[in-house]
């Protein structure tokens, strides 16, 4: 029996662009150049290690978001992944987690999975909860944050460095896991593999696929509601002092004036 | 008045300061009721009760410690359904967020995570957070169901509110989900004798430019003469020279001190978002064109080699 993987990828405005919101208070995606969440990288290269070990697998990558995110499905399947999914719905504009969470965990249902792999966060929201409200939805063991993961036999263990202790997690599949930034540098997609992706298969969904009522999502369907955004004031310029020889002393001094000697 | 129900984080009893925080952010809102589990929950009672919460729940299994996740959800949704709150608080820690969430699907309620600031409103608590590398201040609300919300280390002070803080024991009965994912072994981190990185008043860290980790020691020197926690850089991490845990940033731990001193680190957007809401910044490196600078209240420009320790013998000669 193939082991089906479906990666979870989310195609995030470029952190080091100028990210604002947009007049309802979302994420102005117009803006800013969008790319696929560095965060997410790391759970299409695992998944790849996965399958490389593994005798049988597919990798399926699934993105919730706009046109696009097609953009952020092509990078992983140009990194190795098998196929795409993109669910893509006007009245998806301004989902919550709640929402996206009930999207993506349909989708996965509908394309059928053993395991499924996410990244620790979403460099734009940074929540770090989908793959904890993904594991609830399904009904599966959640095996997160990990810094290192295998599957073997039906089996998926991983090492959890949690801020108290270091933990060691198994669960059996078909499960939902998260892996950090610590888990290992992604590969760059080869010539070869970017060319491949251009033939692979993208299947596009929308709500009316997944049964799900466009009230459910959006931003009237979110159980949240952002009331204001205001641009953090810019911090007043400090002293800045080139070191001559006493640039301690006079650091030191500054430190003093400020009480925290 | 309203109850308001705080998940308590703490370490066989001790409770960590986070939680005591978020008691002072409850009081806001209504009257704290406390949720302590594993072992040592009940020894969080006289604590939690000096600082406002009127009542504390306690469970204790093996579950808890034997599994992932999912047992303190079960226990927590025991909890909501008991005390019908007004809100439920979580601290946000990465197993935080995963039970607030988790039981924020259940019990089919929006959830804020991460928030920074908490006071009533007409509609319910408003959080205040912090986004895009703390570009932007947001206020948001949960507009469906009870109110979940985390939020971080350093929101609010602590206060003392003397309550009852009666202990109570919470029935809890684990879903079937409860040890789907197994904890096989635990390794507890050791104690460096430092104040912990996110609740540290004051925080040195050490970035590239400290080019080693013998050198780390320089960074150590200097966060001990200021009673500081020791944090890094991902690139100092990556490298080896500085535990994981000890990262700051995006992807390690966000701070909010009154003071950060970043030394030989040149402030990527990355790094900034998790120390650019700290209260006074000050920053050691030689690069006069630094993104740090842009932050700072205090720079020198200058050879951390040469600062650092010069900096670490004037501290410790004016605190005699
Ligand atoms: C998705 C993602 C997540 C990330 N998460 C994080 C995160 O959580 N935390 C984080 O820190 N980074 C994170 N990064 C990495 C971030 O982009 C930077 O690469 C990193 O912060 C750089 O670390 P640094 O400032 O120590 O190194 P550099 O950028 O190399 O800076 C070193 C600085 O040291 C100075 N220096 C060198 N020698 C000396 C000396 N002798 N005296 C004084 N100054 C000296 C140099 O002038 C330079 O400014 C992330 C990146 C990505 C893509
Ligand atoms: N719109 C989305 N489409 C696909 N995957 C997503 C989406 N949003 C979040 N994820 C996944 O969930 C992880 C955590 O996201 P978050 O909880 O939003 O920080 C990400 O690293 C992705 O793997």
């Amino acid at each position: 029996m193939s082991l089906r993987i479906v990666v979870c990828v989310k195609y995030v405005p470029d952190a080091t662009g100028d990210r604002h919101f947009a007049d309802d208070l979302t994420v102005d995606r117009d803006d800013v150049d969008g790319l696929l969440s560095e965060l997410d990288e790391y759970a299409v290269e695992q998944a790849l290690q996965i399958a490389e070990d593994a005798d049988d697998a597919e990798i399926t990558v699934l993105t919730v978001g706009p046109e696009d995110a097609k953009d952020a499905l092509r990078k992983a399947l140009s990194m190795g992944a098998d196929k795409a999914v993109h669910v893509e719905d006007d009245d998806l504009h301004g989902t919550d987690v709640m929402g996206t969470s009930l999207v993506l965990a349909k989708a996965i249902e509908k394309t059928g999975y053993d395991l499924v792999v996410c990244g620790m966060a979403s460099t734009d929201g940074t929540m770090g909860v989908l793959p904890a409200l993904l594991a609830e939805r399904l009904g599966v063991p959640q095996v997160t944050l990990l810094s290192e993961v295998s599957v073997e036999d039906g089996v998926v263990k991983g090492r959890r460095d949690g801020d108290a202790a270091t933990e060691q997690l198994e669960a059996s599949l078909p499960a939902v896991v998260s892996v950090t930034d610590q888990s290992g540098e992604a590969r760059y997609p080869s010539f070869k593999g970017i060319m491949a992706a251009k033939k692979k298969p993208v299947e596009s969904l929308d709500l009316d696929d997944l049964d799900i009522d466009a009230d459910e999502v959006g931003l009237e369907g979110a159980w949240t509601k952002v009331d204001s955004a205001a641009e953090r004031p810019a911090r007043t310029a400090g002293t800045i002092v080139k070191d001559e020889g006493e640039g301690g002393k006079q650091l030191a001094a500054f430190l003093a004036s400020q009480k925290f000697i | 008045m309203a109850e308001v129900l705080v998940y308590v984080d703490h370490v066989d009893g001790a409770v960590r300061k986070p939680t005591l925080e978020l008691l002072t952010l409850a009081r806001r809102v209504g009257e704290p009721v406390a949720v302590a589990l594993g072992p040592g929950a009940e020894a969080t009672a006289a604590t939690l009760a000096e600082h406002g919460a009127t009542r504390v729940l306690t469970a204790d299994a093996a579950e808890f410690a034997d599994y992932l996740v999912v047992p303190k959800v079960d226990a927590l949704q025991a909890a909501y359904e008991a005390v019908s709150p007004a809100a439920v608080l979580v601290p946000s820690s990465a197993e935080g967020k995963e039970v607030a969430a988790r039981l924020a699907v259940r019990i089919g309620s929006g959830i804020i995570t991460d928030a920074i600031d908490l006071e009533a409103g007409d509609e319910g608590p408003v959080a205040t957070q912090s986004v895009f590398a703390a570009a932007f201040t947001t206020k948001s609300r949960v507009s469906k169901g009870t109110p979940v919300i985390t939020v971080k280390p350093n929101s609010a002070p602590v206060e003392a509110a003397p309550a009852a803080g009666a202990v109570e024991a919470l029935a809890v009965s684990f879903s079937e989900k409860a040890t789907g994912t197994k904890v096989v072994s635990r390794t507890p981190r050791e104690s460096t004798g430092r104040p912990e990185l996110t609740e540290a008043a004051i925080v040195v860290s050490g970035g590239r430019g400290v080019n080693g980790a013998e050198n780390f020691a320089l960074i150590e020197g200097l966060a001990d003469s200021l009673g500081a926690a020791v944090g890094a850089s991902r690139a100092a991490v990556d490298a080896g020279w500085y535990p994981h845990t000890s990262q700051v940033g995006q992807t390690g731990k966000s701070v909010s001190p009154q003071l950060y001193v970043a030394t030989g680190i040149s402030g990527a957007i990355q790094h900034r978002a998790g120390m650019q809401t700290s209260k006074t910044i000050v920053a050691i490196n030689k690069d006069p064109e630094a993104p740090i600078f842009d932050l700072v209240d205090y720079g020198v420009v200058g050879d951390l080699f040469e600062v650092v320790p010069q900096l670490t013998e004037e501290i410790k000669s004016r605190k005699g």
